[in-house]
């Protein structure tokens, strides 16, 4: 069965409380070679098909309407 | 002038939402064509909702000075003298246009804002309150809503630590697509360490803490002040991300830099982030302010001075400083994880001067920008005009008629969205960290103690805005007195107010009226009751496609327990076998009601009356009843009338790990069967007291002036109410085991959201 | 005895718990997370709250504090430590105490009075209960949802390291008394040696009638008898 791997993360330019957050940790542990972290989501989707294109459009309008927050996320995905 | 440069054109005045000859004004302040930067402040300061403009004149006529009051409206958050060493910092807020378009962070942003108005003050915040106002829970984008909203007041109190300790939250239609969000912050300050906003001492430096600047939320100061339409909620920059930890540190952070004195005055970056806090603070101290854009830490690259100056990013705050404290505030903020940015300092002239690479990019006074008194300052002296709706909004008693069943009416007023309980809501919510609620969610009031002091704050936050809709004044005025009266009903004695006034579109001269009627309800209110009003915010435009919210004016209460043996009451039944009493009068009214509502489906008048004499003798009998440790239990009589109050008076103590307790009740009476079982008759609560209590209580009433009436006995497993109408033997009405009314109460909202 | 509260960034119960020991009529300092020794008290406590917003996950930034190494030390020399709430949820990312933390089964934070059965009453912070006591004391979490396989569990009981059971007012425990999922209704255990007792509940506001409960108050009274025979 197709599996979709889902990364959501985000948008540019959007705080990242925990990214920033994990930075600084990070900074203080002694790793001085941290330039950015950013924390985001990533899901995992088995599903039923063989038509690609099929799959990824319908994997593109869950992400729209549910596994992202399309006001303050973006996602990327691939299709296995 | 810099290289973002941007040559005024006539449509980036009118993308600016300038109206009337607001820009002949600039034009004339300036003596010049204004900078683009110029032009953004001028535009994020005069929108409405850092203006004010078409409120401020009604605002002012509020009472705002008495004996309990420190500090009045102007300020981040009001102040009033708890008769202790510490004084009691509040303010409420809105948040709803945020919240409407991202309910969790646009709630969770709510909070962080209102902390930090009432910390910025010096004082440790020690409670927060909510008011909700939703579409009908039945929908699925109510109960997208619901879930987002709460779940963010959550997320932010929780993890500062701060209580959410009472609140409200209604579902009506007319709030479908613009929910409402209010949000009520307490804390306590030493009153000889209270911080001001305000910037003073040529040559200090002006520091930044907090958060980075982001591109969010750019022109939000205007996009509150815009209606919710498909194409705004594209506007996506517009959403801020909360960030609940920062807020602690900042929090902290603020608390130890005042307590060592090393604030000259400080103030959040809230709407208008950096633009509103420099000129305010400059405009309180008489001074101006040097603003080095280049030093403002920044989330992106390549944003310019204007995106800078306009950005809403949260948790920041600008402070300014004793030249050469620097290093001592540094110390402080680095002890919690923060930096000090010197970004600027206190200049002699008046102005905000900005500078980007050097150069300058703005140069503007700062009094006609923030003062509402100046000739050139924006003023929208509208005059209401009385609604068309209202010419036929009042229902003839005599056209309803009363449902036979009567018990089966109030099976589904128990059960109905506005009475049925809200636990699911409170219970989100850390309500006890501080360890200093006394009185928890589900009753009137909330009641925290001061410890080691004889003092306690009892609290709510109330409005019924189906009043405000069908009688602006009456709604006005029911507002304060409901918040009042649920406040004595825990034996407090009310000592000020802030509001939140929310509404529709001013530029409307029908909603202009519901705003003029109501805030003279409000001010006849709060000036009988004798509790000013400390500030508050306006929130305009609460509107959609399908038409305006109803006018709904949200009070938040606070009231004083003052008494060494710190005696309270809560609203559920104590004891077996205590009497049950009726304070006020029925009266035959059952407009505007929640049993119209629901039974009859109509949303019709009349308002009940508001007589301010009867409501001061139902407050006072109540405070020196319990005082005197007569009244037991004090529960205001409100959405669905009396057959309620009596149910919740039963079963709510479970609620605060207090047994259920029935009730056996006999009211002889001269009114229509459903007004006296249902009706919202004002100035009135069902009390209990032993039965050795019952003639030191009428003693009270009758020194108050106030009627009283014994109907029954607290006792057994069910719920029985029997009326006699005049001489008539009595008839059983309802009859119903508690458990089962409890089921109902427990499950009316909770099905829908689980 | 002289009880010392950790305090890391996002701390919220720090206040309170001081209030607790006071109330108990015993010495309390804060002492800051960055602190080099904890040498010089006699019991620690790891108060609740949203240590460094609970990002990436509750305790998981905390553990990492310099004042982790010396609470380490402390508790090896069998002191007794407690951690509360999110306190609980650092021990066990320290390896203090065995075991995960959950979401709870609800995915909503939740804050209301539970009620708790003592399992052991012979552990420092439990010999003033009788065994089976039902104490009534408050939640207020979203990650109390104590998880650990089918062998650490057989471990716990065989080492009587199971503290506190959600039950009902009755003592009755099952899946309805459970608020958040935890496995075996657990609510707090100890390390092997007892000294150390992680417990989601917060002891710290059921102090007085007024607040609701004073059934936090034999955790202190323990810890504080404990530590006069010790």
């Amino acid at each position: 069965m197709p599996k979709a791997k889902i990364y959501v993360t985000f948008k540019d330019g959007v705080l990242d409380p925990q990214g920033t957050t994990v930075k600084r940790a990070l900074d203080k542990m002694g790793y001085k070679n941290i330039e950015e972290v950013m924390i985001g989501k990533y899901i995992e989707v088995q599903i039923k098909g063989t038509d690609k294109k099929q799959i990824e459009k319908e994997i593109d309008e869950i992400c729209d309407k549910l596994l992202a927050n399309p006001n303050i996320e973006k996602y990327t995905f691939k299709v296995e | 002038m810099g290289k973002y440069d941007i040559e005024i054109t006539k449509k980036i005045i009118a993308e600016h939402g300038f109206k009337d000859n607001e820009y002949e004004n600039i034009l004339k302040i300036m003596g010049r064509v204004p900078t683009y930067v110029e032009l953004g402040i001028f535009s994020a300061m005069w929108s409405e909702h850092c203006s004010y403009k078409h409120s401020k004149h009604l605002l002012k006529k509020f009472p705002t000075k008495g004996k309990y009051i420190l500090q009045g409206p102007g300020e981040n958050a009001g102040i009033v003298d708890s008769g202790t060493k510490m004084a009691v910092a509040f303010k409420i807020e809105s948040h709803n246009h945020p919240s409407a378009v991202e309910p969790f962070q646009g709630a969770a942003t709510g909070i962080g804002g209102i902390l930090r108005d009432v910390f910025t003050m010096g004082a440790r915040p020690i409670a927060c309150l909510d008011s909700l106002r939703f579409g009908n829970i039945k929908t699925k984008k109510t109960q997208h809503l619901f879930a987002g909203v709460v779940d963010g007041i959550g997320a932010y109190g929780n993890c500062v630590g701060i209580p959410t300790i009472a609140g409200e939250t209604i579902f009506e239609d007319v709030y479908e697509d613009n929910c409402l969000v209010n949000a009520m912050a307490i804390g306590l300050v030493d009153k000889n360490k209270i911080a001001k906003g305000i910037a003073k001492g040529v040559g200090n430096p002006v520091i930044y803490i907090g958060s980075t600047t982001g591109r969010d939320g750019i022109h939000g100061a205007t996009f509150a002040s815009v209606e919710l339409t498909e194409a705004t909620k594209e506007k996506r920059s517009s959403v801020q991300v909360a960030d609940p930890f920062m807020e602690k540190l900042l929090l902290e952070a603020t608390l130890e830099l005042i307590e060592k004195k090393l604030v000259v005055g400080i103030q959040d970056m809230g709407a208008a982030g950096l633009t509103s806090s420099s000129t305010e603070m400059s405009y309180r101290g008489g001074v101006g302010m040097e603003i080095d854009i280049d030093k403002v830490p920044k989330r992106e690259k390549g944003m310019n001075a204007y995106e800078v100056m306009l950005s809403e990013s949260q948790e920041r705050m600008l402070m300014v400083a004793t030249k050469g404290k620097e290093k001592a505030v540094e110390k402080v903020l680095t002890k919690w994880g923060l930096h000090a940015v010197v970004i600027g300092k206190v200049i002699k002239k008046q102005n905000v001067v900005i500078k980007e690479g050097g150069k300058i990019v703005a140069d503007m006074p700062v009094e006609p920008v923030t003062d509402s008194n100046h000739k050139l300052f924006p003023r929208k002296n509208q005059i209401g005009v009385k609604p068309k709706y209202l010419k036929d909004i009042n229902i003839k008693n005599a056209d309803i008629k009363t449902p036979e069943n009567l018990e089966a009416t109030f099976k589904t007023l128990v059960a109905s969205q506005n009475i049925a309980c809200k636990n699911m809501v409170w219970e989100e919510y850390d309500h006890m960290v501080q360890t200093n609620t006394i009185v928890l969610p589900g009753s009137d009031a909330a009641v925290i103690d001061m410890k080691g002091t004889d003092v306690m704050i009892a609290t709510s936050v109330d409005c019924n805005g189906r009043y405000t809709y069908l009688d602006p004044f009456r709604g006005g005025a029911i507002a304060v007195c409901e918040s009042a009266r649920n406040v004595a009903c825990s034996g407090a004695e009310p000592a000020a107010l802030t509001n939140c006034l929310n509404y529709g579109s001013p530029e409307n001269k029908e909603i202009f009226w519901q705003f003029e009627q109501s805030l003279a309800g409000m001010r006849l209110a709060a000036k009988a009751l004798k509790t000013p009003v400390t500030g508050g915010n306006v929130s305009f435009y609460n509107e959609s496609p399908s038409g305006p919210i109803y006018p709904t004016p949200v009070i938040g209460m606070i009231g004083f327990i003052k008494d060494k043996k710190k005696r309270y009451a809560t609203q559920f039944f104590k004891t077996a076998g205590d009497r049950i009493v009726l304070l006020g009068k029925n009266k035959d009214e059952i407009g505007a009601s929640e049993y119209l509502k629901v039974i009859h489906g109509l949303i019709k008048g009349p308002v009940p009356e508001i007589e301010m004499k009867e409501e001061i003798a139902l407050q006072k009998t109540l405070r020196e009843g319990i005082k005197k440790g007569i009244i037991k239990s004090a529960h205001d009589i409100s959405d669905g009338g009396l057959s309620i109050a009596l149910a919740e008076s039963c079963i709510s103590g479970k609620l605060h790990g207090k047994k259920i307790l029935g009730a056996y009740v006999e009211v002889r009476h001269a009114i229509r069967e459903d007004s006296l079982l249902f009706g919202e008759t004002q100035s009135r609560a069902i009390v209990s007291v032993s039965e050795d209590k019952l003639e030191a209580l009428k003693k009270i009433a009758d020194k108050h002036n106030l009627t009283i009436m014994e109907i029954g006995k607290v006792g057994g497993d069910s719920l029985i109410i029997k009326t006699a109408k005049e001489k008539m033997p009595y008839v059983e009405k309802i009859n119903m085991k508690l458990l089962e009314i409890e089921n109902l109460w427990m499950n009316g909202v909770k099905q829908y959201v689980g | 005895m002289k009880f010392g509260i950790i305090v890391f960034p996002g701390s919220n119960c720090d206040r309170d718990c001081l209030w607790a020991v006071e109330e108990m009529k015993q010495k309390g300092e804060f002492v800051w997370h960055d602190s080099k020794s904890v040498a010089n008290y006699d019991a620690l406590i790891l108060p609740g709250g949203f240590s460094y917003g609970d990002y990436l996950r509750s305790g998981a930034i905390a553990r990492f504090a310099r004042v982790m190494d010396s609470v380490k030390t402390f508790a090896d020399k069998g002191k007794p430590v407690i951690g509360i709430c999110n306190g609980f949820q650092i021990l066990l990312e320290a390896g203090l105490l065995p075991g995960a933390m959950l979401t709870n089964k609800t995915l909503k934070f939740i804050c209301k009075y539970v009620n708790l059965s003592v399992e052991n009453n012979t552990s420092p912070f439990t010999n003033k209960c009788e065994k089976g006591q039902i104490l009534r004391v408050p939640i207020a979490h979203k990650e109390g949802n104590y998880f650990c396989d089918d062998t650490l569990l057989e471990t716990l009981l065989a080492n009587k390291q199971v503290a506190f059971r959600y039950c009902d007012e009755k003592g009755k425990i099952n899946a309805e008394t459970n608020p958040n999922g935890a496995v075996y209704n657990i609510a707090g255990i100890t390390n092997k040696k007892g000294n150390v007792l992680g417990l989601m509940p917060h002891p710290e506001r059921a102090m007085k009638e007024t607040l609701g409960s004073t059934d936090g108050k034999i955790i202190f009274e323990s810890v504080i008898s404990y530590l006069k025979k010790r």
